[in-house]
């Protein structure tokens, strides 16, 4: 007999108001409440978050790690498409 | 300020329950159905042995004879502990095995019925006229309303899932709910304290604890039991045969080296 293992989730954690979900790793459960709950006793013990989302591992489309190098390697020399010739004013933060 | 000998036994009713409870659900530690639910309870049996402290710490200190959390915790005879009976019963339940025959339909059956009754406890304790008492109410009430909504959420999952599951969450219920009937007994020590408005009547706990439970165990396809004659004493400091091994374990360090710190 093989006992059906629970699907996979993936774990996104807000760590504080105003910061985005961060991905933090993943877990087992039925389905997505107790994934939910899980992930509060799994992640969250130590203060990491005020916020959690869980998404189903099987929903997440990824790219190909076989294809990095037509995928990402393109961008390395476009020196021309970062923000860096301007001058920022101090007030302006986390750019 | 000195706390008279009721309010004493009255601290220790409420921090013997999360103690001895903390103390078996630390059991599953390493033990647990999965590695996620492992984690659950341990965060759970932290949680209560932290509301053990907070409660016997207080208790300590209004006593005014020098004893600590880990004097009332580790230097106390069964007699001595005020936690309801259904608390000590092993994991395994009333009636059946040792360690190894650990059964999470019971303990998750225990933490409901037990949870649901300590979260109404913790919601009037937030009045209560020792102000201490009240705060430690407050912190605890957020901890506990979880504990609620976990052990509900696997009620409902267990008693509305396979037969197997079903039979087994049935049988912990049967074996569980005769020893319920102890969280709303009372003595002259309840009386006093609810009426210097410190305490809370156990009695006036029951029909929300009722509505509650029965609400979630109609969710779960599970029938409510009906009552039994049956009343377990453990508050009242007359334990079963079970205690004694919860207190053999939790208490060998500082019994075999007395005072010891790391």
């Amino acid at each position: 007999m093989t006992t059906p293992e629970w699907p996979l989730f993936e774990v996104f954690i807000r760590s504080k108001q105003g910061l985005d979900h961060k991905h933090c790793g993943s877990l087992h459960a039925a389905d997505a409440a107790m994934a939910l709950r899980m992930a509060r006793d799994v992640y969250t013990r130590r203060q990491e978050g005020v916020s959690i989302w869980v998404v189903p591992s099987i929903a997440i489309t990824a790219s190909d790690p076989d294809s990095k190098d037509e995928m990402f390697d393109p961008a390395a020399d476009k020196i021309y498409r970062h923000p860096t010739f301007y001058r920022l004013p101090d007030e302006v933060d986390h750019m | 300020m000195h706390g008279s000998t009721q309010h004493i036994e009255y601290l220790l009713r409420l921090a013997d329950n999360p103690l001895v409870l903390g103390q078996r659900l630390a059991e599953w530690c390493g033990h647990g159905p999965a590695l996620e639910e492992d984690l659950a309870l341990t965060n759970i049996a932290l949680d209560l042995i932290g509301q053990a402290r907070l409660v016997l710490s207080h208790a300590g200190r209004l006593e005014g004879r020098g004893r600590d959390e880990d004097a009332f915790a580790f230097r106390r005879d069964a007699g001595e502990f005020r936690n309801c009976t259904m608390l000590e019963l092993p994991n395994a339940g009333a009636n059946a095995g040792g360690a190894a025959d650990a059964d999470y339909a019971v303990t998750i059956v225990r933490n409901f019925l037990f949870s649901s009754f300590q979260a109404l406890q913790w919601e009037a304790l937030a009045a209560s006229a020792d102000g201490e008492l009240a705060a430690i109410a407050v912190k605890s009430l957020k901890e506990t309303r979880y504990h609620v909504h976990h052990a509900a959420e696997w009620t409902i999952r267990l008693g509305d899932g396979t037969d197997l599951s079903h039979a087994r969450v049935e049988r912990a219920l049967a074996g569980l709910w005769p020893y319920a009937a102890e969280f709303f007994a009372a003595d002259a020590v309840d009386r006093a304290l609810a009426d210097a408005r410190i305490g809370v009547e156990p009695a006036s706990l029951e029909a929300p604890w009722r509505a509650g439970v029965a609400e979630v165990l109609h969710e779960a396809t599970l029938e409510v039991p009906v009552a039994s004659k049956f009343r377990s004493t453990g508050k009242f400091g007359v334990h079963g045969e079970h205690l004694g091994y919860v207190l053999a374990e939790m208490q060998f360090l500082q019994r075999a080296y007395p005072g010891g710190q790391w």
